[in-house]
């Protein structure tokens, strides 16, 4: 037998390394594409979290804007929360959808580690984050003024994922 | 929670699991300057310092589990994975609900197969044990880092910890997982003793029959586990994923039953090394491919390269570490087999009709299951590589290729268990078989007849090669007992362990094609009251109604289950609600008998109080899993085999 031979399992294992290791890179795998995206945003007619009253659908467009699924059952969200007030304080709008909450909770996190939110849409029974497909919070949606979802992220808005939505934000400009 | 933040407790963890590290270290160290030098006290370090490693790691995973159980929600991992209001149970099986858990639990149960390694040990070369022994702590001291680096399970929320935690994945909820993690782990954990065998055996240049005795009940071990995990697997997706599939073909499910598919070659190709010298380089080969590929399972799924269902944890950044430390060890070993594997071919001869050439084909036509399997798994991948978009391969792309080969496969372990080393010939095979064949295509043809009207050939093929599986094997031991039943048991524990794993295989695909070709199903609105019938049973809603759950609360409905207008089974649905993270579970009540399931789900609620349920049928739906309960029990059979223990004896009589 040729020694050489021996060596093309290894040089087959080189090339699958390769392989993944450009998978790896590609992009991040959160951003699975959602069958939402390039849809109008779902229907809704949602009381709001900070005065009670009720918007729509229609309330939403005008505006590019990140709409981010949040609770305050959920360890992620206060990460990424302050994130979400120096994005706010850059001048982004960001509309809040407070998912199987309770509102006097919501406000009260509101109250104590700031409001980033144009405003919050009360979700108490997760009937918008059905239609949105939320399988987990946090998610964020890009909005544009036409009220069509051009992207999702799954997972907590960081610095790192932030630079790779915010040319996509900026686009919708 | 005051109190376990003043004890340390996780504190105390991730310092166990550095003094781990620190012994991982020096047992890959000071064995292998040990065996260099030639100096067995350094040798005699390795069993110790196994020990030592793996008594640290127990600590450690000791500690998360205690967090978990105390409700110390600053430990991070502990607030991401459970709830104060989780049952206790669940919150030791929270301990592997996600990555940084899971991870230590594999360290741990590396540790604990290495100190399997050094106790049972004796009759082994020290040398051989050193070599062994620092090999699995490269494997150690790589996957102890990455969880010290990248996913540190002790890591706190400080200053200001969470009042509550957001609770355990209600998918993880439940018996199945319980178990099933563990046991998989084990198994994917226990191919690495095969691969540390096989790259001592290749550094030391003693590739032997004695290598292959000494790896043989450490890979079945290994493969019983692997096996057993993956049926539990399927088990647990049956009841608790609430559509009744059992297997679906996903990319972790995938990634256990690549390993499997090649321990069961590696087991196979043993056998011909240690029976007649064969096959070495291969054998080597096949080692490394098993560990490599149950490396590839555990980590690739989790680093979100592969997305799955499963795969909760996606962070590319422990990808790369990842990556990294698959390139060095497959990589490594791989280099490691191409300098050292022997060139020169074997010395033993064997004919074309032989049981050489069986067990060879055998390897063949699993190892390119297993490249089906890992092309339809990375084919997504590669496609996505090519800039061509994100797809997934269905299960009729699996099936096609896989079913083929199934059939391919039995056929030839009618023959293959029954053929003889060296030379066989073609007229002895027929005279012993081929009244195997002929009552199997005649059983076959004629169950087909009585189960239904139609006769398919899938439910014929699928059953001829169980009955011809059956029914050679039996020929098998009727030849070899000499047809006497009382000479059976004197065939040698082994032998009989590969019959009932041979066996075991029949039952599967018995199940497999049961389950495939008659099962009935219909999805129904049903109010309360109303009865509905499938099949020759009758489904009578007899109330709904809310129960409530220790951290959940559920809508359930009732239903009486009759056969032939006789009450057999009172049968209770439900849709769980879980509180924490408000996700809904679907619980399907099963009434389970050897030779059909009666699987029930609720749907989705309709107006007027009605349900949309599914009703369904499946016959012989047990069989899938007591299939692999034979092979397990086979297995089990063959590692208690005499031979493996007859050196240590003699040295104690000595």
């Amino acid at each position: 037998m040729n020694r050489l031979l021996l060596f093309i399992p290894l040089i087959i294992f080189a090339l699958m390394g390769v392989v993944f290791w450009v998978g790896l890179g590609i992009e991040d795998k959160t951003s699975l594409p959602s069958p939402l995206i390039g849809k109008p945003f779902p229907e809704f007619e949602l009381g709001v979290v900070e005065d009670g009253r009720t918007l729509t659908t229609a309330d939403l467009k005008g505006q590019p804007a990140l709409v981010n699924v949040w609770a305050t059952w959920c360890p992620t969200c206060k990460a990424e929360h302050s994130f979400l007030n120096k994005l706010a304080g850059q001048g982004i709008r960001i509309v809040g959808i407070n998912y199987k909450d309770d509102v006097m909770k919501a406000r009260d996190w509101l109250k104590a580690y700031g409001n980033p939110y144009a405003y919050n849409l009360s979700d108490p029974e997760g009937k918008l984050g059905l239609e949105l497909g939320v399988y987990g919070a946090p998610e964020t949606f890009l909005v544009d003024s036409e009220g069509i979802i051009r992207a999702k992220h799954i997972g907590d808005l960081n610095p790192k994922v932030w630079d790779s939505l915010k040319l996509e934000f900026g686009a919708m400009q | 929670m005051l109190d376990t933040a003043m004890l340390h407790l996780p504190e105390i963890g991730q310092f166990a699991l550095i003094m781990a590290f620190i012994m991982a270290v020096l047992q890959v160290i000071v064995p292998l300057v040990g065996v260099n030098r030639g100096q067995l006290w350094l040798m005699g370090y390795a069993r110790p310092l196994a020990v030592g490693q793996s008594l640290f790691l127990v600590i450690s995973l000791v500690l998360l589990a205690t967090s978990f159980v105390m409700d110390d929600f600053s430990v991070a991992y502990v607030a991401a994975n459970s709830n104060s209001l989780l049952p206790t149970p669940y919150k030791i099986s929270a301990v592997w609900g996600a990555h940084e858990g899971s991870l230590l639990l594999w360290v741990t149960m590396l540790g604990l197969w290495s100190v399997a390694v050094a106790l049972l040990s004796r009759s082994l070369p020290l040398d051989m044990v050193a070599r062994v022994l620092s090999i699995m702590g490269m494997v150690s001291v790589g996957f102890i880092l990455f969880t010290l680096e990248t996913s540190n399970p002790f890591a706190r929320h400080l200053p200001s910890p969470p009042q509550e935690g957001g609770d355990l994945n209600p998918l993880l909820q439940d018996f199945g997982l319980i178990v099933h993690p563990p046991t998989l782990y084990m198994g994917y954990v226990g191919l690495s003793v095969a691969f540390a065998f096989a790259l001592a055996a290749l550094m030391s240049g003693r590739l032997d029959a004695a290598w292959a005795r000494w790896s043989r009940p450490w890979t079945t071990a290994a493969w019983i586990f692997l096996t057993v995990g993956i049926a539990l697997g399927s088990w647990w997706a049956y009841y608790e994923l609430g559509w009744g599939g059992w297997w679906f073909w996903d990319p972790v499910e995938n990634a256990s039953l690549m390993p499997w598919l090649v321990a069961t070659a590696l087991l196979h190709s043993l056998a011909v090394t240690e029976k007649r010298g064969l096959f070495k380089s291969w054998t080597v080969l096949l080692a490394i491919f098993a560990f490599s590929l149950s490396l590839l399972g555990t980590f690739l799924v989790r680093s979100g390269v592969l997305t799955s269902v499963h795969a909760f944890a996606s962070d590319p950044e422990r990808g790369v570490f990842i990556l990294a430390l698959l390139g060095i060890c497959v990589g490594g070993s791989l280099l490691l087999y191409a300098m050292k594997a022997p060139t020169v071919a074997s010395v033993g001869r064997y004919e074309v009709v032989s049981r050489e050439t069986a067990l060879l084909v055998n390897n063949l036509l699993l190892v390119v299951m297993a490249l089906a399997v890992l092309t339809g798994t990375l084919y997504p991948l590669v496609y996505d590589f090519m800039g061509l978009g994100k797809l997934s391969v269905g299960a009729a792309w699996f099936n096609t290729m896989f079913v083929p080969l199934t059939i391919a496969l039995a056929v030839l372990m009618g023959f293959g268990a029954m053929s003889r080393w060296k030379s066989d010939s073609v007229s002895r095979l027929a005279s012993q078989l081929w009244l195997a064949g002929l009552l199997a295509v005649v059983f076959a043809i004629v169950v087909a007849l009585v189960v239904s009207e139609v006769v398919s050939a899938s439910v014929v093929v699928g059953l001829g090669i169980s009955f011809w599986l059956v029914f050679a094997t039996f020929a098998d031991i009727w030849k070899k007992a000499r047809g006497r039943v009382s000479k059976i048991p004197s065939l040698g524990v082994s032998y009989l362990g590969m019959v009932i794993a041979h066996l075991g295989v029949a039952v599967s695909i018995i199940g497999v094609t049961m389950v495939a070709n008659f099962s009935i199903e219909k999805s129904v609105r049903m109010a309360p009251g109303q009865v509905e019938t499938l099949g020759d049973y009758q489904f009578e809603f007899t109330e709904a109604g809310t129960i409530d759950g220790p951290n959940y609360t559920s809508q359930a409905t009732r239903f009486n289950l009759y056969k032939e207008g006789k009450l057999i089974e009172v049968l209770t649905a439900e849709k769980r609600r879980y509180h924490a993270r408000g996700s809904i579970m679907t619980e399907a009540a099963i009434d389970v008998t050897l030779f059909r399931d009666v699987y029930l789900s609720m749907g989705e609620s309709l107006e007027d109080g009605s349900w949309g349920m599914r009703l369904q049928v499946k016959p012989f739906m047990r069989w899938v899993w007591l299939g692999a309960i034979f092979m397990s029990v086979g297995g089990l059979m063959a590692v208690l085999d005499k031979r493996y223990r007859r050196r240590r004896k003699k040295e104690s009589l000595a």
